[in-house]
């Protein structure tokens, strides 16, 4: 393998595996690469090590064996490049809207005039310039989480790690934060690693989804979603749009399939499951 | 505003309903003043005996502010570490609640034993009663950040000093002031259960907690009534002392302090 130093790839697996204490694996053999500007979705049963597989590549759980590397750099090292989005907003309650997003700039060290400058703009971008001042919960769930996007993208991250940001939202507000996202990515170029249960909020952003598979967690599918950008409300009503949500659909179903008849396979042995799994 | 009107004038009908309740109960029953003084008595011995029984007050505020104080630093502290040592925690943590379930009745004639009588003794019992739901509530305020905010940190490498300043205490606030809340409200009756025992250095002068068992022994019952009226107050003032802090210092961002913002 030859390395160039223009094409490092935002991030490259190299056999990442990941055990925990008592031997059961979570991840095995992770392999691949995800070019720079590139917005990849992981999608998979639950219990196949998504979450896992994203903190993995914040540094934040360290792997068993492989490699990970971000622009060439191990995850500790490649943090300054890398964004983390939770789950939930993950806001500060004391703090106010504006002293929630100058927080990953305030802990980098940078000087006041200089964050409070980045800050202004980031707001502006993301529209929260009108509730700088409030508190966290004065904001509907929504808002929150794009305060939550806001203090991600202040620090002008080359990676964004998203950990299913939008899962607790209803409908209409994951739509618009989606379309949002993208807008955002138009405007500074990041790479997005973003995890999600939910197939069409996975094609309607991403580039590739890559469709992890349980027992152990490994890639199943690697399937490009080749839609034209930018992508609005009609990319949604599009034929092409169903057909690869199908198409997705379909792949992620086998492989849900598949989980659920080891599961119930009870003679088979944890041995001979994971031999099984190995592409020897 | 106007639910806080009527608040207040049912909580003055209550009080004047108690007050001829009282009366009627002396009258009907033919009591003497020695066993139940009648309002009118009280308030007598409230105005006749003011500069003693101020006296007394401010000595028992004194230790409990003193002790609830002493326990806030230390409590904190001790908290701290618990709260970055883990080890220590899971070491010295069942001595905190030892210091919960131990009878302060129990330890009060010791300390007597040892220091003597006088407000320090009476601050240490207060001090002692206060300082274990300081410890277990800023303890637990403390630890239970959440673990995705643990790592936000972590994702700019911060410090375990930005860590604990910028997340941990912050986070812990409410807690410390749910355990001083609960500790104010036993810390009167700490100074007072002290200075049952340990009282006073100066023949004549003591807290409400001295003056209460020399009253007793004295028969003068209206007295009795009168310092039992000022360790009412006393406890409430302590009380509402801390819920004001907690709601200035908390209501901009915390829905439990929300609760008196709304009245």
């Amino acid at each position: 393998m030859t390395t160039r130093p223009i094409a490092v790839p935002a991030i490259d697996f190299d056999r990442a595996t990941k055990r925990y204490g008592t031997g059961a694996t979570t991840l095995e053999s992770i392999s691949s690469q995800v070019q720079r500007r590139e917005f990849v979705s992981i999608i998979g049963p639950s219990g196949c090590g998504k979450s896992t597989l994203l903190k993995m590549v914040a540094g934040l759980s360290p792997i068993t064996s492989g490699g990970i590397a971000i622009h060439g750099m191990t995850p500790q090292k490649a943090r300054e490049l890398i964004s983390f989005i939770f789950q939930d907003a993950t806001l500060l309650p004391w703090r106010t809207i504006r002293q929630n997003v100058v927080l990953g700039l305030e802990l980098d060290g940078m000087a006041r005039e200089t964050r409070n400058a980045k800050v202004d703009a980031v707001l502006s971008l993301v529209g929260l310039s009108h509730v700088a001042g409030s508190f966290p919960r004065q904001l509907s769930g929504g808002m929150k989480m794009r305060v939550s996007i806001a203090r991600a993208l202040a620090t002008r991250p080359q990676l964004l790690l998203l950990d299913e940001p939008f899962a607790a939202l209803d409908e209409m507000t994951r739509d618009r934060l989606n379309e949002e996202l993208l807008r955002l990515r138009d405007e500074q170029s990041w790479t997005a690693l973003f995890v999600t249960h939910s197939v069409s909020e996975a094609v309607f952003l991403s580039t590739r989804v890559l469709i992890l598979a349980p027992n152990p967690g490994r890639i199943a599918h690697d399937v490009s979603i080749d839609l034209p950008f930018p992508r609005t409300e009609s990319t949604r009503r599009s034929e092409a749009f169903e057909r690869t949500i199908a198409q997705v659909s379909r792949a992620l179903r086998s492989v849900s399939a598949a989980a659920v008849a080891t599961e119930n396979g009870a003679s088979i042995s944890d041995e001979a499951r994971t031999a099984g799994a190995h592409p020897a | 505003m106007k639910r806080l009107g009527l608040t207040l004038i049912s909580a003055i009908a209550i009080f004047g309903g108690l007050l001829l309740l009282w009366q009627s109960i002396i009258w009907i029953f033919a009591l003497p003043p020695y066993l139940l003084p009648s309002p009118a008595r009280v308030a007598h011995a409230v105005i006749a005996r003011f500069p003693s029984l101020v006296a007394s007050l401010l000595l028992t505020a004194a230790a409990a502010a003193g002790g609830l104080l002493a326990a806030l630093l230390v409590g904190l502290v001790i908290a701290l570490f618990f709260a970055q040592f883990p080890w220590i925690r899971r070491m010295l943590y069942p001595y905190t609640i030892l210091l919960q379930t131990v009878p302060i009745v129990a330890i009060a004639p010791m300390i007597l034993l040892w220091m003597g009588s006088g407000l320090g003794s009476v601050t240490l019992i207060t001090f002692i009663i206060c300082l274990a739901p300081i410890i277990a509530n800023t303890t637990q305020g403390l630890i239970s950040v959440d673990r995705n905010m643990v790592d936000l940190f972590l994702m700019h490498n911060a410090s375990r000093a930005q860590v604990l300043l910028k997340l941990r205490l912050p986070h812990a606030m409410p807690s410390l002031f749910t355990g001083v809340r609960i500790a104010s409200g036993i810390a009167v009756i700490g100074a007072i259960t002290g200075e049952l025992f340990a009282g006073s250095s100066r023949v004549g002068v003591g807290g409400i907690g001295y003056a209460i068992q020399y009253a007793s022994a004295q028969l003068e019952t209206d007295y009795l009534f009168a310092l039992v009226l000022a360790a009412t107050v006393l406890g409430f003032s302590f009380f509402f002392t801390v819920m004001f802090l907690e709601w200035y210092f908390l209501h901009s961002w915390h829905e439990s302090a929300r609760v008196i913002d709304q009245e």
